[in-house]
């Protein structure tokens, strides 16, 4: 019923935006990843050098390692959190569902920044938790391996992505057809099995789809750790964040981008895969 | 239904489940009674209820000029991403074209990577399309990246229009530019409210992206960014405070929008978890 014109006008304009402005940035990226720095002056030499530097280099491995095992904790804290009470809600809850509902939810969409400044108060050696703590007369001097470690990047990534991993959870846990747990408690399974054998399993999907995101974002993030992680807190993007600045090295930056987005995007097709093995049939 | 879960477990449950909305809120508690203390952002338990750094906030001119940066980029970043979110969504929904496929999963690209990938690229486009950084390319990365957000929303809302209308306008002698304006548009009101909303918020919160983008002149989040550097008062804790009361205020009112405009439950919030980053 639309005409070939109507098509045109509303598909061009975004194809060609999105075009210039996304699909071009990001083959640059591409094209950077294979350039090379000489003197201080960026060269357009076609070379796989940098890909070689990141495999070569221990450095490399050794940080993407560590990130890979701080998005792993935060991944593992998230599920902790955001499972059962995802279960609390989609089944123990019965007045006021909604409400709770929306009080997980909204945290979600409060500023990062504000939410990872709030714990920056708290953790620091003069902040709320050290103050708490000699208020108590728990410990006496300042505790200063609060902030500024790997503990609380997970920590306040945890606190941010909780939510996030809660969501799919409930929603998967939602949907799950009641008769189905009704059959499996009549049958005579405990609530136990009733919980490993069908429960879980038809949570599976949302639980992934949690999970995934959890881990992606975790893993390319380089704000937590210049706000909380200190030194020992340094992750993947912030290698290609001091390649970029100061210490100039555009191309081999790219590189690490380049292998970021490989990750990201090979994890998000086999979660993709692994939710439809899953999927309630 | 009840719980497949004897008693003693379920109490149990709950329990845990207020443990857990206790970890979410009580940064959040904290940083905003801190807001009120007059002895500085840490230490217990506050002492002295102050509004002094409410006071020093409202006479900071530097945080203000971060507002307003924020909010002009915020504007016309929704001017973009509307306008063509909009069109993407009618492409997705109406046209058919080569690379289709392809089409859909990059305008979600921005949603899915890390900040950092997009800002880097944007930066490196800017250097050779010789853009001298600014609020415009700051302006330029919002607008792109949030095209994905108005997208998503807004080809959900098409999905639920009722095309019998826009046929009837036709047959009836209409033109398709009447039938867009009189018809689509409008039926689409709350949908493009709800993106609007969505995506000024998003833009307001934005580091990573702004992070490489920036040029002289600050943006709100990285206006406090900078200052995190060196060295924290509680004015800072005074405006995450606004800025939480603020983005509460949006986000209701943005759920609310769209539960009217999708009859959304609960857990269609879901469908739209990928349009979430935190950036």
């Amino acid at each position: 019923m639309y005409s070939r014109t109507y098509k045109s006008l509303v598909s061009i304009p975004p194809l060609l935006w999105v075009g210039v402005f996304l699909l071009l940035p990001y083959t640059l990226m591409f094209a950077h990843s294979l350039w090379a720095v000489r003197d201080g002056v960026m060269v357009h030499q076609w070379n796989w050098d940098n890909y070689k530097t990141l495999f070569s280099n221990p450095l490399y491995a050794e940080v993407l390692l560590r990130t890979m095992r701080i998005a792993g904790s935060v991944t593992v804290c998230s599920l902790l959190l955001g499972y059962p009470l995802a279960y609390y809600l989609a089944f123990q809850v019965g007045a006021r569902k909604e409400l709770q509902y929306q009080l997980v939810v909204v945290p979600l969409w409060v500023s990062y920044l504000v939410r990872g400044y709030a714990w920056k108060t708290i953790l620091g050696s003069d902040g709320v938790l050290n103050g708490f703590l000699q208020y108590l007369h728990l410990t006496h001097e300042p505790v200063g391996f609060f902030l500024y470690s790997p503990f609380a990047v997970v920590l306040m990534l945890t606190h941010i992505y909780t939510p996030f991993v809660f969501l799919p959870i409930y929603a998967a846990l939602e949907h799950i057809p009641r008769p189905l747990i009704e059959a499996s408690q009549d049958l005579g399974a405990s609530s136990w099995q009733t919980f490993w054998r069908v429960i879980l399993p038809l949570s599976m999907p949302g639980l992934l789809a949690g999970a995934t995101f959890a881990f992606v974002l975790s893993l390319g993030d380089f704000l937590a750790p210049l706000l909380v992680g200190g030194p020992s807190g340094t992750m993947i993007a912030n290698v290609v964040q001091s390649l970029f600045g100061a210490a100039f090295d555009w191309p081999l930056g790219a590189a690490i981008s380049v292998g970021i987005l490989v990750i990201t995007i090979s994890l998000l097709f086999l979660s993709e895969f692994l939710e439809k093995q899953w999927a309630f049939k | 239904m009840k719980a497949p879960l004897s008693t003693g477990r379920s109490s149990l449950l709950a329990i845990y489940a207020a443990f857990v909305f206790a970890f979410i809120y009580l940064p959040i508690v904290v940083l905003v009674v801190y807001s009120f203390n007059r002895d500085g952002v840490g230490g217990f338990p506050p002492r002295h209820f102050t509004l002094d750094w409410y006071s020093q906030l409202f006479a900071d001119s530097s945080i203000w000029d971060s507002v307003l940066n924020s909010l002009v980029v915020a504007g016309a970043s929704i001017v973009l991403a509307l306008t063509l979110g909009l069109l993407a969504a009618l492409a997705l929904d109406r046209a058919s074209f080569p690379g289709k496929a392809l089409f859909r999963r990059l305008v979600l690209l921005p949603l899915i990577l890390p900040g950092i990938i997009t800002g880097l690229s944007l930066l490196m486009f800017a250097k050779y399309a010789d853009l001298p950084l600014s609020l415009w390319t700051v302006f330029l990365g919002h607008g792109t990246a949030l095209i994905s957000v108005a997208t998503t929303e807004l080809f959900a809302g098409l999905q639920k229009l009722d095309r019998a209308q826009e046929e009837a306008s036709l047959d009836l002698g209409a033109t398709p530019w009447q039938t867009f304006w009189r018809i689509t548009l409008p039926n689409l009101k709350l949908s493009l409210i709800a993106a609007g909303l969505l995506i000024f918020t998003l833009s307001m919160d934005e580091i990573a992206v702004t992070f490489f983008l920036i040029g002289r002149d600050n943006t709100l989040p990285l206006e406090i960014w900078g200052r995190l550097r060196r060295g924290i008062t509680p004015e800072i804790n005074a405006v995450s405070t606004l800025i939480f009361a603020v983005s509460l205020g949006l986000i209701v009112s943005w759920y609310h929008l769209r539960s009217r405009s999708l009859g959304a439950q609960p857990g269609s919030y879901s469908n739209n978890l990928r349009t979430r980053r935190t950036s």
